[in-house]
C-alpha cells in the first residue's frame, strides 16, 4: 500500500484560500450558529440531566440530591483540574488514585496519630502532594521517561506506600474543621428568607450565588466590550445576553436548591475557585498558553524558546497538590484515611478530561469542560443508582459514554479535515 | 491517432464549500513523461488523488479510461492492481525497516503466510539494480539517505508491475545531484514502457524530461503543452500557470549594508546521533545589518546544522566557537538566550517545528514573545489580537480572521505567519531555512519581498536555500557549505550556479 493518512492536510491540494475558513463543524440552530465540537458536551450535559430527571420523576433535582453530586464528586472534580493540564501537555498521571490515598494517610497520621494541629496538618500534606508531584515530574521531564510508565509505576509505588503507612486498617476519625470542609455547608450567616412556594431558603448563600451572577455577566460584559474596541468579531448582542441569561438561571437554579437545603456546600466553594483560578490560569498566564504550545506542537514550543522541561514538571508538581487536596477531602468526607481509598480514580479523572473534550494527541481542552466531563458521570452514577441499576450496568454506560464522547470528536475532527483538503 | 494511456475527462471535485477540482481534463500518451504543473492549490494533488482511487469512484463527476476502458477504482489497492502506482511527495516508508521489507510492504513475499526471505531479498536486490541504487536490501530504511529513500519507493512501485507511476514532486526533497539521477531514470523507465505523471516546481526539471505538460489553474485545466513540437520556456510555463506574465521572479532590491549584526567564528558541532562526526567544523561567516546573505549547500552540507546550533544549540552536541552580535561576543545557551539576543531561525519544516498546527494565526504570531504581550504573567489577549491583525494586513496573510487556524493555511500563508511570529521577537538576525519551501510562484515572489524589506529595515538576514537560481536572486553575498565546511565566499556581482556548485561540491572531490 502507498500510505496516505486521513489527516494528510495536503497543502497542494487544499482549496483556494479564501474558501478555507468555511469550516464545517458549525451547525445552524434555530438560526443562531454553533460550534458543535465546542459547545457538544453542554449540549449533552443537559440532554442527560433532562433524561435523567424524567426517568427519576424529578429526585435527581431535589435539593439534597444536587448537594450529594457535588460533594460526591467534588475530589474527582478536583483531580479532573489538575488531570486536563497534564492531557493538554500531551501526557497523562495514572497515578493520582494513588496519590489520593498516600495523602489521605499522609494527613491521618499526622492529625490523629501525632495530633498537628490541622490548617499545619492540611499544608504538611499539600507539601507531601507537591513532593510527590515533584518526583513523577523530574522523571518525566527531565529524565525523558513516558509520564505512562512513570505514573503507572508512582500507582504501585504510593499504593505501596500507602499500605505501609496504615498497615491493613483505616486511621481516623478527623477533626471537625476537615470534616467540615469535606461534607460540612456554610451557616446560615443572614438567616432565611422565604421564596414562596419553595419555602424558606439560605439568604447568604442566594447572595453569593447572586455576586457569582453578577460577577461572571460584569466580566463577561468588559471582556465583549473591550473586544468591540479593538474591533474583533463577537456574538451578536441577542446571543450575549441569551447566553448569560442561560448561565445565571442554571447557577441561580442550583444555588436556590442549595439554600432550601443545608445551604453551600464548603467544598462547592472550593471547586468555583479552583476553576476560576484555573480557567485564567489556561485562558489568560503564559504559563497556560506554554501548555497548550506543548501539546499543539512540542518542536515548534521548544524551537519558541519554551522551556518545556520546566512547564511539564510544573504540571506534574500541581497534579501532586491537587490530589492531594483530593486525598484530605476524601479521607475526611469518609472521617477515615483508607488503604483502598483513591482506587480508580485516575480513571475517572482521565476519563472526565476526555468526555469533556480534551485531544487525545494533546494542546487541546478547556477546565470548565473537564469539569463537565466530571459532572455528566457524577449524574449518571447518581441518576442510575436513584433508579436503582446495579453497579455493573453504571459502569457499563459510563464507559459508552466515554467512548462515544471521544468518538464523536475524532469525527467532527475528521469532518472538519477533509474539508480543508 | 493517438494513444493515450489515460484519459480523464470532465472531472469535477467538491469538497463542502470549495470546488477543487472543475471539468479538468487530461490524457496522457502512453510512453511519455507528462508534467502537471500548476501552483499551490491548482489542484494537482487532488487530480492524482481522484486517479490513483484515493477519492473513490462516486466521490467525483468525470470519467476516467485507462488503457481504453473505463476505471471505477475504489480505492488504492484498486488501482494499483491496474498497474498505477502513486509516489507521494512525503515517502510513505516505515524507517525502522529494512529495504526489502519496505519494498514487499503489503505485497509480501511469502508462501502459506510465512515470508521467504531468500526470494524477498532475490527480488529486492534485483529491483534495486534497476532503479541504480547500489544498497544491500537487508540495510535499514533509516540508514539511507532521502535520494535513496525515493528510489526505493521506485523500486517498490517497480515491484507491482507498474504501467503508469505517479510521482508526486519527487525531487522536492533532494539535492541536484541525486535528482539528476532521479529524472534520469524516469527516463529508463520510459524507455521500458512504463508511463509517467509528474507533478514539480521545480520548472527546469520539467522542460528537461517533460514530453507534454498539462497546466492546472483554479481547479481547471488551462492548457497542455507538447514539448516535442513547441519550444517551451520556463517563462511560458509560469505565465500558463499564473495567468499572468511574471517579468521578474525577483524584486527589485537596492540593499543598503550597515554593520556587522552577527558574525560566527570557528563553529564546530557534532552529531548528537553519531558519536565523534562533526557534522560542522570550524565554519565562519558575517552578516551585516541591511544585508541578505545566502548560504547554499547540497543535502547533508551542515546549513540547517550550522543555523540551528547557532539558535540557542537546537541541534548538535559538543559545541564550540564564538558567537558576535554587533560585534560584542555572546553566550547563547538555549533558545530563550537566542531570542533575547534577537537571533531568529525559521526552520525548513514548517509544520513539523514551525507552527502550532491546530492553534489560530494569533496564538501563533505570538508564541515566541508571549512576554512582550503579557504583564506579571497574565496575558492581554485584545493587544496579542491587534498585533496579529496588524501582521495579517503587513504580512498580507490571507484568511479570513486572525483566529483561523493555521493548519488549514496554504504553505504560503504558513510561511507568513511564521515569518510574523518572528519578526514580532524583535528579532535584529533571521536566520530564513528555506523559506519558499512548498510554496508556490506566487507566493515566493511576495516571500522574497518581505525578506527585501525586513533587510531594508535594518535587520540581517541569512537564507538557506537549495535552489540556486533563488540565492542568486535574492542574495547579497554567499557562502557556499560543503561537509561542515565553508567552502566559498561570492558577491552577488560574481555568483552563478556553477561557481556555487564548484564550492558546493569541493571536499567531495578532494576525497575522491
Amino acid at each position: 500500500m502507498s500510505g496516505i493518512s486521513p489527516s494528510d492536510v495536503d497543502a497542494a491540494a487544499g482549496p483556494p484560500d479564501d474558501v478555507i475558513e468555511r469550516a464545517p463543524g458549525r451547525a445552524r440552530v434555530f438560526g443562531l450558529s454553533l460550534n458543535i465540537r465546542q459547545s457538544g458536551i453542554y449540549i449533552a450535559f443537559a440532554l442527560i440531566v433532562v433524561l435523567f430527571s424524567v426517568l427519576t420523576d424529578g429526585a435527581l433535582l431535589e435539593p439534597q440530591n444536587i448537594s450529594n453530586i457535588i460533594v460526591q464528586n467534588s475530589y474527582i472534580l478536583i483531580l479532573s483540574i489538575g488531570m486536563i493540564l497534564i492531557i493538554i501537555a500531551g501526557h497523562i498521571d495514572l497515578s493520582v488514585g494513588s496519590v489520593v490515598a498516600i495523602t489521605g494517610a499522609v494527613a491521618a497520621v499526622l492529625m490523629v496519630n501525632y495530633s498537628v494541629p490541622w490548617p499545619l496538618a492540611l499544608l504538611i500534606t499539600l507539601a507531601v502532594g507537591a513532593l510527590i508531584g515533584a518526583w513523577q515530574g523530574f522523571w518525566i521531564a527531565y529524565f525523558g521517561i513516558p509520564a505512562f510508565i512513570v505514573t503507572l509505576a508512582g500507582m504501585l509505588l504510593f499504593r505501596a506506600l500507602t499500605l505501609t503507612v496504615l498497615g491493613n486498617q483505616g486511621i481516623g476519625p478527623f477533626p471537625d474543621a476537615v470534616r467540615t470542609l469535606a461534607n460540612g455547608f456554610t451557616d446560615g450567616y443572614l438567616g432565611n428568607i422565604g421564596l414562596g412556594p419553595l419555602g424558606g431558603a439560605d439568604l447568604f448563600s442566594l447572595l453569593i450565588g447572586l455576586i457569582a451572577v453578577a460577577g461572571f455577566a460584569a466580566s463577561q460584559w468588559r471582556t465583549r466590550a473591550a473586544r468591540l474596541g479593538y474591533g474583533q468579531q463577537v456574538d451578536p448582542m441577542a446571543v450575549f445576553v441569551l447566553k448569560i441569561a442561560a448561565a445565571a438561571v442554571v447557577v441561580m437554579a442550583i444555588v436556590v436548591q442549595l439554600a432550601r437545603f443545608k445551604n453551600l456546600p464548603w467544598v462547592l466553594m472550593l471547586l468555583a475557585v479552583l476553576v476560576l483560578g484555573y480557567s485564567l490560569l489556561t485562558n489568560r498566564a503564559v504559563f497556560g498558553r506554554r501548555i497548550y504550545a506543548i501539546g499543539g506542537n512540542l518542536q515548534a514550543a521548544v524551537l519558541s524558546g519554551v522551556k518545556v522541561k520546566s512547564v511539564v514538571f510544573w504540571i506534574f508538581v500541581n497534579m501532586g497538590v491537587l490530589a492531594a487536596m483530593a486525598g484530605v477531602i476524601f479521607a475526611g468526607r469518609l472521617n477515615q484515611a483508607n488503604p483502598t481509598a483513591g482506587n480508580a480514580f485516575e480513571l475517572d479523572a482521565i476519563a472526565a478530561a476526555f468526555i469533556g473534550g480534551a485531544a487525545v494527541q494533546g494542546g487541546v481542552g478547556k477546565v470548565v469542560g473537564a469539569i463537565t466531563g466530571g459532572l455528566i458521570m457524577g449524574v449518571i452514577n447518581n441518576g442510575m443508582s436513584l433508579i436503582g441499576s446495579p453497579s455493573e450496568r453504571v459502569m457499563l454506560v459510563k464507559g459508552i459514554v466515554l467512548l462515544a464522547a471521544v468518538a464523536f470528536d475524532v469525527w467532527a475532527k475528521r469532518r472538519a479535515g477533509t474539508a480543508a483538503q | 491517432m493517438t494513444d493515450d494511456i489515460l484519459r480523464m475527462s470532465g472531472i469535477t471535485k467538491t469538497f463542502p464549500g470549495v470546488r477543487a477540482l472543475q471539468d479538468v481534463n487530461l490524457s496522457v500518451r502512453r510512453g511519455e513523461i507528462h508534467a502537471i504543473c500548476g501552483e499551490n492549490g491548482a489542484g494537482k494533488s487532488t487530480l492524482m488523488k481522484v486517479l490513483s482511487g484515493v477519492y473513490p469512484h462516486g466521490s467525483y463527476d468525470g470519467e476516467i479510461s485507462f488503457e481504453g476502458e473505463p476505471c471505477r477504482f475504489t480505492g488504492i489497492a484498486d488501482s494499483e492492481r491496474r498497474g498505477i502506482v502513486i509516489i507521494h511527495q512525503e515517502l510513505a516508508l516505515c524507517p525502522q525497516l529494512s529495504i526489502a521489507e519496505n519494498i514487499f510492504l503489503g505485497n509480501e513475499r511469502a508462501e502459506r503466510g510465512l515470508i521467504d526471505w531468500n526470494r524477498t531479498n532475490h527480488e529486492a536486490a534485483r529491483l534495486l539494480a534497476r532503479v541504480g541504487l547500489r544498497e544491500n536490501p537487508v540495510t535499514t530504511v533509516s540508514d539511507i539517505g532521502v535520494g535513496k529513500q525515493q528510489l526505493v519507493e521506485i523500486a517498490k512501485a517497480l515491484s507491482k508491475e507498474v504501467r503508469l507511476l505517479i510521482l508526486d514532486e519527487p525531487t522536492a526533497a533532494l539535492n541536484d545531484e541525486d535528482s539528476a539521477h532521479l529524472l534520469d531514470l524516469l527516463r529508463g523507465l520510459r524507455d521500458e514502457g512504463i508511463t509517467c505523471v509528474i507533478i514539480s516546481h521545480k520548472l527546469n526539471e520539467v522542460i528537461a524530461i517533460a514530453d507534454s505538460i498539462t497546466i492546472l489553474r483554479d481547479g481547471r485545466t488551462i492548457e497542455t503543452l507538447d514539448m516535442r513540437a513547441d519550444a517551451v520556456t520556463e517563462d511560458r510555463i509560469i505565465s500558463g500557470m499564473v495567468g499572468r506574465d511574471l517579468e521578474h521572479r525577483f524584486p527589485p532590491h537596492e540593499p543598503n549594508i550597515g554593520e556587522e549584526a552577527l558574525r560566527i567564528e570557528d563553529w564546530t558541532v557534532y552529531s548528537p546521533s553519531q558519536r565523534g562526526r562533526a557534522v560542522v567544523s570550524g565554519a565562519a561567516l558575517t552578516v551585516h545589518r541591511g544585508e541578505i546573505v545566502g548560504l547554499a549547500g547540497l543535502m547533508g552540507a551542515g546549513r540547517t546544522e550550522l543555523a540551528m546550533s547557532v539558535f540557542g544549540r537546537a541541534y548538535g552536541t559538543g559545541i564550540s566557537g564564538r558567537v558576535y552580535r554587533d560585534g560584542r561576543p555572546v553566550e547563547i545557551r538555549n533558545v530563550r538566550d537566542a531570542i533575547r539576543h534577537g537571533i531568529a531561525y525559521a526552520t525548513e519544516d514548517r509544520k513539523r517545528y514551525g507552527l502550532n498546527l491546530i492553534e489560530d494565526i494569533k496564538r501563533n504570531v505570538s508564541a515566541a514573545r508571549l512576554g512582550k504581550l503579557a504583564r506579571r504573567g497574565w496575558l492581554d489577549e485584545n493587544k496579542e489580537y491587534q498585533v496579529a491583525e496588524e501582521f495579517r494586513g503587513s504580512m498580507n496573510i490571507k484568511a479570513p480572521s486572525v483566529q483561523s487556524i493555521t493548519g488549514k493555511l496554504s504553505g504560503g500563508n504558513q510561511q507568513k505567519v511564521v515569518l510574523s511570529k518572528w519578526i514580532f521577537t524583535d528579532a535584529d538576525v533571521l536566520i530564513l531555512d528555506e523559506p519558499t519551501r512548498g510554496i508556490d510562484v506566487g507566493a515566493k515572489y511576495e516571500i522574497y519581498s518581505i525578506i527585501n524589506r525586513l533587510a531594508d529595515e535594518g535587520r540581517a538576514v541569512l537564507v538557506i536555500s537549495s535552489e540556486l537560481p533563488e540565492l542568486i536572486g535574492l542574495c547579497d553575498r554567499i557562502y557556499a557549505m560543503s561537509e561542515g565546511r565553508i567552502t566559498g565566499e561570492v558577491a552577488r556581482a560574481d555568483a552563478t550556479q556553477e561557481r556555487l556548485m564548484q564550492y558546493m561540491t569541493k571536499g567531495q572531490e578532494q576525497k575522491k
